[in-house]
């Protein structure tokens, strides 16, 4: 009777950007050096749990269970005491790049699905008027805590009666639904800080409160959006137990993780393929990670409020 | 966002939508009810043009697997669910085939991971599949209670199956009077497994009782050839189950198997003095003074799969007994990266084989402990094909091509002894049949609180506690013993 | 104030002649997204396209209509409610804003959470009052440790996560390779939960003394001469094992936020404190950090919130043997594998009602943030 991981790991948290109004900022110039040291040594710390695997995934599971994987390193040109088999073995699996691609239709929807929703909740939260706002508002943050597995019975009953199980809209609007609060609180917390002169300019361009969200809000509002679609992508890039419950195993529909969990075996026997499994799926979240990052920072308010 | 993007972009994808839209309106009808994930249809599966086998078959002595053989069923569709995934899977598919080919019914087979849970939430969300692989009895009994089975006994020949199943399977299947499930597959725990080349050469011999095993151990300490037992109880989520299995083989071996069935069936306290007694025999050589591996920190700190490392040791047999179900070697060192059986360094019966876990006390004679799979039906699967699916699961033939394959123990006397190629099972067979007594794993027939949770955790600790303060440990299981 | 912004907007409106190509277009859009729904969930509709050719078109049909079909739904509903007259218009449109949103969260979790609230006073057994559950839990010498447990991670986690990577992001402002440090930081975010268990595995794993250590840790305390030490089932070592690992997560998820939060600290405000000759350390502490003040609060309070909810960690090592279990470990277990869904949920209603001062703390600190209006 075994029994395996139930939740990606990232759990639902949330951020808050204050809008940058200046240019970039000089930092000093003196104790660079300690600055430097010290970011080496948690850089390094931080690393070395994940190398370990990293080397790990290419060593044979003999050599992995019988020595430590920084022994590689006695003879680190000894190609003889590394492999390829862990990642063939997981790569060419039968329906890998199914599930691959499985991974991307899921994920991608369900990022950008709350984004908008919580893009335009947020705008009314911040910027319109209406009966019931702040309660409403409260509530949503308050949902905050719910952990999914509470909704899991519950929803899945839902879609049962609904014939939902097994199909892509279901698993989009299950993520969505969990990751809104959080959308909606980080894109308040910063749609609400834009300065009010950002609306007076706009009278220039004719615009809608329609326009005026699309036009100006979006666009300024990246930083947020940004940060919002990392966590959330790699939240349900990662997940595995709602795409396993609202999805299931079927090839045609089975997600990365689903799949890879079934590499291991009914009792865990091959386990050491998930080093290689790992970092497989880890790419993408990197990729991702690394592209977005830079949307987070700098003012990009500077000179749009004048005139 | 202008006009013209909108535009655009509508005209894009109704451009795409158009291009396979057509096929996609007709092909939905048909193609929606065959989703696998959804609830299970009973509508035309579509392309499945097989052909039924073309003599009529004597009888099987079932009346729907009959009807089915005879092509009535042609062309429906059964969802049958199970653990099994990888390997196991393609082997169960090969066990199907014939039923298929000479039905030509389309049998979906899901293999789920994280199986408990995953059935359990498909059952809850009305979603559940025709048929289920379960594991305890004790979650049938479950599901029973939520009123989700079918019971079988109506319709299905259970008279047969209680004559051609090994005794007692028939009876775990059922609640009161009904029958909820068809025994499948079976695996047998009470048997040890030991390092076949360093033990004939240390001119060890194989115990037939249990004090020549204690005193073989004893041996294998004097003689310095390292710790006689390989323990390790870690298993992740599931820890603790390996020490109740101990516990279950010394209890049916000292007390019979007539007070186990009382024990989990908690018609006596789960901490009789009987009990306590196997306890003590247990720690007799779990906790005795240089008897495992490593020691009493090994024993909750090894994990299953590593257990058995130190008895391929290439120096020579670190230790030499690990009492483990037939499975096991598909754990060892050189075994675990290897999917093909034919390529394993360390393949049962060669490196490695087992005896039976010796009988304690003679009045009792030599029961064996085992645990099984059993198929369950779920009421909106009630239809014949299904019924003849489940019929087809309980017949020798069910499981024929598995059980040549290897790997597979049918609880299914009359299957041909010739049928099993490979060891181990060619010698486990006679061991399961010619037993005293069988007693099904304890652990897995006793409600879930107990059985999955504070007997699993009250082992752990209990090894923790190097096997003191065993009183206290076992009465607060027995407390937490829920109501009813 | 927001009204007269919006006034002003909504007198830009456009004409209502187009009230026939908006409705047009509108149904177009529907028609469109419930035909390309159709497509995504038949198994055969693409079959022609051979199993290569069919999975990418499915892709591309499926991440179109996830990304463009809730956009192009806001704008048609939008243009709908502009057809309206202007009173109308301008009283319904918040709530076409803001209904969507609420509507998914209402099913998704709100409903839930009744129920499970609900669950928890009703689901007793016979004859018992509506707090049984609640008694239960709280006499539970299990249940208690496992408060504890959460106690203590709650001490130690949100700090830790917040203190190293707010050092981190301070520190990594003036480092040349910016991104590339980042990176490093926040790469566990990136792993999956399978893949986080394998990790500290390989950190913590023991193996009998004499015997070759594959964990580094055990490999590091040998090598000194000790012997080894099994992280996972000693207590209480095995907590702060776990809280480690939780925390080499949760850190980057710090760090990312307190970085952005650093950088927008005005940089006259650092010009002046230097120019007054306070050192590095001193404008950090004085001028940064006050700054900053929102976003540290509000990581603290996310991570706190993480920490009650924590699950997986425990579950895959130890599922909470060996004094290590927590609520929502807990929880699991009593759900999905005991089947008690009384007492489930009222633990459920437990994590709830500890996380609700924590939730109260991050409202207040949004108002004093000030809403726009």
């Amino acid at each position: 009777m075994t029994a395996e991981t139930a939740e990606g790991f990232p759990t639902k948290t949330g951020e808050a950007t204050t809008v940058a109004t200046t240019t970039a900022p000089q930092r000093g110039q003196s104790s660079g050096w300690l600055a430097k040291v010290l970011v080496l040594i948690i850089g390094v710390a931080w690393t070395i749990p994940t190398a370990g695997v990293f080397v790990s995934s290419f060593r044979a599971e003999v050599d992995v269970s019988s020595s430590g994987w920084w022994t590689v390193f006695a003879h680190p040109f000894d190609f003889t005491q590394y492999t390829l088999a862990n990642y063939s073995r997981v790569l060419t699996a039968e329906d890998m790049f199914e599930a691959f691609v499985n991974s991307l239709i899921v994920t991608i929807p369900a990022t950008v699905i709350p984004i908008t929703l919580a893009a335009f909740a947020a705008y009314a939260f911040a910027w319109t008027r209406f009966r019931g706002r702040s309660f409403l508002f409260a509530v949503v943050v308050g949902l905050l805590v719910i952990p999914l597995q509470m909704s899991l019975v519950p929803l899945l009953r839902l879609y049962g009666n609904y014939d939902l199980t097994g199909t892509f809209v279901g698993v989009w609007l299950a993520h969505a639904g969990f990751g809104l609060p959080l959308a909606i609180y980080i894109l308040y917390n910063y749609i609400s800080q834009l300065p009010k002169d950002i609306f007076e300019s706009a009278h220039i361009d004719v615009a809608t409160p329609f326009t005026a969200f699309t036009r100006l809000v979006i666009p300024l509002s990246y930083p947020a959006l940004a940060a919002f679609a990392i966590f959330q992508f790699l939240w349900v890039w990662n997940d595995l137990l709602v795409s396993l419950v609202f999805l299931g195993t079927n090839p045609d529909i089975a997600v990365l993780t689903v799949s890879l969990a079934q590499l291991v075996g009914s009792r865990g026997q091959a386990w050491h393929l998930l080093t290689a499994g790992a970092f497989v799926s880890m790419i993408i979240p990197l990729i991702v990670f690394l592209t977005l990052q830079r949307f987070f920072v700098r003012g990009i308010l500077a000179g749009s409020v004048k005139g | 966002m202008s006009k013209r993007w909108l535009i655009a972009t509508i005209t894009a994808l109704s451009l795409i939508v158009a291009s396979c839209g057509g096929d996609g309106e007709t092909a939905t009808t048909a193609g929606e009810t065959a989703t696998t994930a959804g609830g299970a249809t009973t509508t035309a599966a579509e392309g499945e043009a097989t052909t039924t086998a073309g003599e009529p078959a004597e009888s099987t002595g079932y009346e729907h697997l009959d009807q089915a053989m005879a092509g009535e069923f042609e062309g429906t569709t059964v969802e049958i669910v199970a653990q099994w995934v990888e390997g196991e899977e393609e082997n169960f598919n090969l066990a199907l085939d014939p039923f298929r080919e000479a039905t030509g019914i389309d049998v979906q087979y899901e293999g789920l991971p994280d199986y408990e849970l995953a059935l359990q939430t498909r059952v809850d969300g009305n979603d559940a599949p025709d048929l289920a692989q379960i594991a305890q009895p004790g979650k049938m009994a479950q599901y029973a209670g939520d009123g989700v089975l079918v019971d079988i006994s109506g319709w299905f020949n259970v008279d047969k199956l209680a004559e051609e199943q090994v005794e007692g399977f028939v009876d775990l299947t059922m609640v009161d009077d009904a029958v909820y499930g068809v025994y499948y597959k079976t695996d047998v725990k009470s048997i040890v497994w030991y390092p076949v080349a360093p033990f004939e050469e240390a001119g060890y011999a194989i115990p037939t009782t249990w004090d020549e095993m204690t005193a073989l151990s004893d041996q294998i300490i004097a003689d310095g050839n390292g710790n006689p037992w390989c323990i390790g109880i870690e298993s992740e989520a599931a820890d603790g189950w390996v020490a109740t299995d101990w516990l279950e083989d010394i209890v049916l071996r000292t007390a019979g198997v007539d007070f186990y069935n009382q024990w989990w069936k908690h018609e006596v306290p789960f901490n009789s003095p009987e009990v306590l007694a196997a306890a003590e025999q247990m720690s007799a050589i779990w906790f005795a003074p240089d008897y495992v591996y490593g020691g009493n920190v090994a024993i909750n700190a090894t994990n299953i799969r590593d257990v058995a490392n130190p008895m391929f040791d290439p120096a020579g047999p670190q230790c030499w007994f690990q009492k483990q179900a037939s499975w096991i070697p598909e754990f060892w060192p050189g075994n675990r990266d290897v999917p093909d059986r034919a390529e394993w360094e360390n393949p049962p019966g060669e490196a490695s084989s087992f005896f039976y876990l010796p009988g304690i006390d003679p009045a009792v004679g030599n029961p064996v402990l085992g645990a099984g799979d059993m198929f369950v039906m779920f009421t909106d699967g009630d239809r014949p094909e299904v019924r003849a699916l489940l019929e087809y699961l309980a017949t020798p033939q069910g499981a024929q091509a598995w059980i040549e394959v290897g790997g597979f123990i049918s609880p299914n006397t009359t299957v041909p002894t010739d049928w099993y190629t490979s060891y181990p099972n060619t010698d486990l067979v006679p061991i399961l049949n010619e037993a005293d007594a069988f007693g099904f794993d304890a652990s897995d027939l006793m409600p879930a609180e107990v059985g999955a949770g504070s007997f699993w955790t009250g082992m752990v600790d209990w090894v923790a506690a190097n096997g003191e303060g065993t009183e206290e440990i076992f009465q607060a299981i027995e407390d937490g013993w829920p109501a009813g | 104030m927001a009204e007269a912004v919006e006034a002003r907007l909504e007198a830009n409106r456009r004409p209502r002649w187009t009230i026939g190509r908006d409705i047009s277009v509108a149904a177009a859009v529907v028609v469109l997204i419930w035909l390309g729904l159709r497509v995504l969930r038949s198994e055969t509709a693409l079959d022609a396209l051979g199993p290569f050719g069919g999975k990418l078109v499915q892709a591309l049909i499926g991440i179109v209509l996830g990304v463009v079909g809730i956009w192009a739904l806001f704008v048609v509903a939008n243009s709908l409610v502009e057809l309206l007259p202007a009173r109308a218009t301008s009283v319904l449109r918040p709530y076409l804003f803001v209904g969507p949103a609420i509507a998914v969260v209402s099913i998704f979790l709100v409903a839930p959470a009744i129920g499970t609230i609900i669950q928890s006073v009703t689901e007793v057994p016979e004859g018992e009052g509506p707090f049984y559950n609640f008694v239960q839990a709280f006499t539970d010498p299990a249940l208690q440790l496992a408060l504890r447990n959460n106690a203590i991670w709650l001490i130690l986690a949100p700090a830790g996560a917040l203190l190293i990577g707010l050092v981190f992001a301070a520190l990594v402002d003036r480092v040349k390779r910016e991104s590339l440090a980042k990176a490093f930081i926040f790469l566990p975010l990136c792993i999956s939960g399978a893949g986080v268990a394998v990790i500290w595995r390989f950190i913590y794993e023991w193996r009998p003394p004499g015997q070759p250590q594959i964990g580094i840790l055990n490999a590091i305390v040998t090598g000194f001469g000790g012997e080894p030490v099994p992280w996972l089932q000693e207590i209480p070592i095995n907590t702060l094992a776990l809280i480690v690992a939780f925390i080499w997560i949760q850190t980057g998820f710090a760090m990312v936020i307190l970085s952005a939060a650093i950088k927008g600290v005005p940089i006259e405000l650092m010009e002046a404190a230097r120019i007054d000759g306070a050192g590095e350390l001193q404008t950090f502490l004085r001028i940064v950090l006050p700054s900053i003040r929102g976003s540290v609060i509000t990581v603290f309070t996310l991570s706190a919130i993480a920490v009650l909810k924590v699950f997986d960690i425990v579950y895959v090592t130890t599922n909470g043997n060996f004094e290590t279990d927590v609520i929502a470990n807990r929880m699991f277990n009593e759900m999905f594998r005991f089947r008690n869904f009384g007492f489930a949920t009222a633990l459920a209603v437990v994590l709830l009602l500890a996380v609700f001062p924590i939730i109260v703390i991050n409202v207040r600190n949004l108002r004093r943030q000030g809403i726009g209006a």
